[in-house]
């Protein structure tokens, strides 16, 4: 894979070495069974992720947070087209075969990362909670024995460390800013801390993978992620939610009701011209 | 009042009154010199920067026409953001998603390049708010179909780079300078745009007729962007005398049909025309006179979408109040402790 420099701009800043969905494609890397898997999990949570903070652009507070937002729904964007093209592989299948022709069963996001955008406050929760989650996994998926994975994953996390940043400020700011913005970012959290445990449950074939330090065995992040989301929390004046974890979180089909929904706004014109190349 | 009293307070006032006459006069100097000064950097073609001394009335027009600017680029978010979460690729997401995102970055630009002329963004975001502020009357048009997304980017985005090449060269320094980097991005556009309605007019029969459709509707908008005929555009006299405008909004718009016509052929597509065709003469293509009452009614607010596009802008700022209140306590929180602090260090 041939690295390149993109060009900056007001709104997009190069991380250095990149590589692209077509380099990934046309490297021949094929993946196997079970790590087409794993990728496609991965891939899964990024796009639904995407495509929830890509209807914020012209909707946010400010026009420097359309930017910000749209930059991270664009780096998420990438990270799935890597992850549901090396996926692909396995299976003979492209990219938007497996984004566009999937049925609600058929996708392995968890359901976090498709919850509403809510008010500016839930979308920062759900953020927090995702890009710590994704800094802490890309951080030790760049050592995976796959190389394809570890290229993927050393591209994103230049892009994720980005992300939290944004995120943890926000908090910040939100935490600490006036009466109302504590309560609904208090209230983000609460409304999303149901769905932070399946990001640590140990789902087939993860735990196989993991054992040949193929994938990260998502437990082992439980620790890590947490104490920095206490940390950031509690630093922040808002009280870590004491809320148990949403029962059915094993990423096999027991997906939130908002699937149906994202999907049919995502899929229908690519589904009303099958075949179509656009 | 003793003689002696009167005659202190004469000096008195005399003295007071002195540096008043003084300081206008240096004014009245100032305001001379910079009148000479700025004629010359006009009649030699050099930049006016914001330090400079300029007319009122070159700095009035200049605020106007960067913020229309500013509003119509975030305003134009708002047609092709509709079709973000519909793309029908991942790769065209990826485009078009870069691609809004640009149009807020050069929003962004536009109004820092008019906040150097002393309008701050909030007034300028006011003005817009309030509806006393226009934009460009191409955006109250609906993207109603994938195929718009791609007739927005060749034509509406090529429509604004033909009048935006020799803005780069406008008298005003920060508003030429950011229009340089704004046609850059702007031309890629408008290649994505006419590779989006390529790829649709050689794919499916819908998908060409998709494609067919959305440029007979964006053709007569489009071409009305450059502003009515030159003889019912009143402020475009003094603009090029400011080598502000070079080009008269006719001459511009030739420009652009002349241009577009042999990209329509290459596209396999027509241009909504019967009077289009090559004058051999006049070495331009001829065509048919526009629907200036459509144009009027759509600048006077009767668009198709002009209520929605600024309730969808009023709705963004209202329900986004209370996280820029947030982050303005939470910095002058930040200010005061790091007073404190220095304060107790020192």
């Amino acid at each position: 894979m041939s690295g390149f420099t993109s060009q900056d701009s007001a709104t997009r800043i190069s991380v250095g070495q990149a590589i692209t969905p077509e380099e990934l494609r046309s490297s021949g890397a094929s993946a196997d069974e079970a790590t087409a898997r794993y990728a496609l999990m991965l891939g899964d949570d990024s796009l639904m992720l995407a495509q929830r903070l890509g209807a914020w652009i012209s909707r946010a507070p400010e026009l420097e947070e359309d930017i910000a937002l749209g930059n991270i729904a664009l780096d998420l964007l990438g990270h799935a087209r890597f992850f549901l093209t090396y996926a692909g592989s396995a299976w003979g299948k492209t990219e938007d075969d497996l984004a566009y022709f999937r049925d609600e069963e058929e996708f392995r996001s968890v359901r976090l990362v498709e919850q509403d955008n809510g008010d500016f406050g839930k979308t920062i929760a759900r953020q927090l909670i995702f890009s710590f989650y994704a800094r802490e996994l890309y951080s030790r998926l760049v050592d995976s024995a796959d190389e394809t994975l570890a290229a993927i994953a050393d591209k994103a996390l230049k892009e994720v460390d980005y992300h939290q940043d944004h995120a943890a400020q926000w908090v910040r700011r939100l935490g600490g800013g006036t009466e109302e913005s504590h309560r609904r970012m208090q209230a983000g959290l609460e409304d999303v801390w149901a769905y932070v445990e399946e990001l640590f449950v140990d789902v087939d074939p993860t735990t196989q993978l993991a054992e040949a330090d193929i994938a990260v065995l998502p437990s082992s992040l439980r620790e890590p992620v947490m104490q920095r989301l206490r940390t950031v929390i509690e630093e922040a004046g808002l009280t870590v939610p004491e809320v148990k974890g949403a029962y059915g979180a094993d990423r096999t089909g027991r997906f939130s009701e908002h699937r149906g929904y994202i999907l049919a706004e995502m899929q229908v014109l690519a589904r009303q011209h099958p075949g179509a190349t656009w | 009042m003793s003689a002696q009293q009167a005659h202190l307070q004469a000096v008195g006032s005399q003295a007071a009154a002195e540096p008043i006459t003084e300081q206008a006069r240096r004014a009245a100097d100032e305001a001379r010199v910079g009148w000479e000064r700025f004629q010359e950097l006009i009649a030699e073609d050099k930049r006016v920067e914001p330090r400079d001394w300029m007319p009122d009335h070159y700095r009035k027009t200049l605020v106007r026409q960067v913020s229309q600017h500013a509003h119509s680029e975030i305003i134009g978010m708002q047609p092709e953001g509709n079709w973000i979460t519909r793309a029908p690729s991942l790769k065209r997401k990826a485009v078009l998603m870069a691609k809004v995102q640009d149009e807020a970055g050069h929003g962004l630009y536009l109004y820092s390049a008019a906040e150097t002329l002393g309008t701050s963004r909030d007034e300028m975001y006011q003005q817009l708010y309030t509806g006393k502020a226009k934009y460009s009357s191409i955006f109250n048009y609906p993207a109603r179909t994938w195929a718009d997304v791609g007739a927005i980017g060749w034509l509406v985005d090529g429509a604004a780079i033909t009048n935006q090449v020799p803005l780069c060269r406008a008298s005003y320094g920060p508003y030429g300078r950011a229009m340089v980097r704004i046609c850059k991005e702007e031309s890629f556009h408008q290649r994505q745009g006419w590779e989006i309605l390529y790829t649709l007019s050689h794919g499916t029969e819908a998908q060409k007729q998709m494609a067919q459709d959305a440029v007979d509707r964006f053709y007569g908008p489009a071409l009305q962007m450059f502003g009515p005929p030159d003889d019912e555009s009143p402020n475009s006299q003094q603009s090029m005398a400011w080598n502000i405008k070079r080009f008269s909004n006719d001459e511009l718009r030739q420009r652009f049909v002349d241009m577009i016509v042999p990209q329509a052929e290459a596209l396999g597509l027509t241009l909504p025309d019967p009077d289009l065709k090559w004058n051999e003469e006049r070495g331009h293509y001829d065509f048919g006179e526009l629907d200036w009452d459509e144009f009027f009614s759509v600048v006077k607010g009767n668009g198709p979408l002009n209520h929605q596009r600024l309730a969808h802008y009023r709705r963004a700022r209202d329900e986004g109040a209370w996280v820029r209140e947030a982050a303005a306590a939470y910095a002058a929180k930040q200010d005061a402790q790091a007073r404190e602090t220095a304060l107790l260090s020192a």
